[in-house]
């Protein structure tokens, strides 16, 4: 990563473009070519830098819920469960966390009964309790993050 | 905030999520090729992301960082036991921090889990997000009954928003 993929990560953390050519249109306010920028996003994607360019969809501004649950998973069991919990396309981020409660992850779902089905299920295959975590209160999301 | 004003996605709209949750094509005009694999224009794919975007079904669109690769390897979710009566006012306050990315109140699951305010504070050192978080409690004062950092230790998953069905 070089001083032109950090302006790039700091720049377009988000307003990108609603037009025929974002992509150029971008280009043009970071001092570069379409091409190079489409160039380097790609190449920031595949290298992991970026998880993905594009929009981030509020699921529940669109009827959706998300739901924050936890679990205390063994040592012994930990990688079994990572794949029973991951093989839920609802699951959109999983955290292995240093606490007892050591795994901590996010259903995405249509509805809340969707997503507590999905815990469900979750409890269900592994054996293990899940602690459901639904926020309820917002305070703050957003993303400062400086490269 | 409430989480509550819940608008029903059009099935455009849940078209959209699903050909582009994951990323937007990396191609000179990538509305058009949505357009085309959704079988309708590109007029109509800038539109309706305009609207997403105008009534926050869509938070913004861009880069999404993977902090790990941006050198943010200490990744604090600090949670904190802070009075019902005081959290509603408290909450924007730690959500003002420049260090927090997101600050939700959330249940407790006494007595094995007493915390009710959640707060991910990035930095590059663990001593780091430690200082972080003692402004944070500093802030607090006697509201707050006690705190942990939970650090992750790994991303097991990290897709963006795929619809089941």
């Amino acid at each position: 990563m070089d001083a032109t993929d950090r302006r790039i990560v700091a720049g377009l953390q988000g307003g990108f473009p609603l037009c025929p050519r974002p992509y150029a249109e971008a280009a043009r306010a970071l001092g570069l070519d379409e091409d190079e920028l489409i160039r380097r996003l790609a190449r920031l994607v595949e290298t992991g830098v970026l998880s993905r360019f594009g929009p981030l969809f509020n699921v529940e501004a669109m009827g959706g819920t998300y739901i924050l649950a936890a679990m205390a998973v063994p040592e012994d069991a930990f990688d079994r469960v990572t794949e029973l919990v991951n093989a839920h396309v609802e699951v959109a981020h999983n955290y292995e966390r240093e606490h007892l409660l050591n795994m901590w992850f996010v259903v995405a779902a249509e509805t809340p009964e969707r997503a507590e089905a999905v815990l469900a299920e979750i409890a269900a295959e592994t054996g293990i309790e899940v602690l459901s975590m639904p926020k309820l209160e917002e305070y703050f999301v957003g993303l400062r993050l400086q490269p | 905030m409430k989480t509550g004003e819940r608008s029903k996605a059009t099935s455009l709209e849940r078209r959209l999520v699903k050909a582009i949750g994951t990323g937007l094509p990396l191609v000179p005009e990538p509305y058009a090729e949505v357009a085309a694999a959704l079988d309708t224009d590109e007029a109509t794919v800038i539109a309706t992301l305009e609207a997403m975007l105008a009534r926050g079904a869509i938070r913004r669109i861009g880069a999404v960082p993977n902090h790990y690769a941006l050198g943010y390897q200490a990744n604090g979710m600090a949670v904190f036991d802070v009075d019902d009566d005081a959290v509603a006012e408290l909450g924007p306050v730690i959500g003002a921090f420049d260090f927090v990315s997101h600050c939700y109140r959330r249940p407790r699951n006494p007595p094995f889990w007493p915390y009710n305010l959640f707060a991910m504070v990035h930095a590059r050192t663990r001593p780091a997000v430690e200082t972080k978080v003692r402004q944070i409690r500093s802030r607090l004062g006697s509201a707050c009954r006690g705190d942990t950092i939970l650090y992750s230790r790994r991303i097991l998953k990290k897709t963006g928003l795929r619809l089941a069905r």
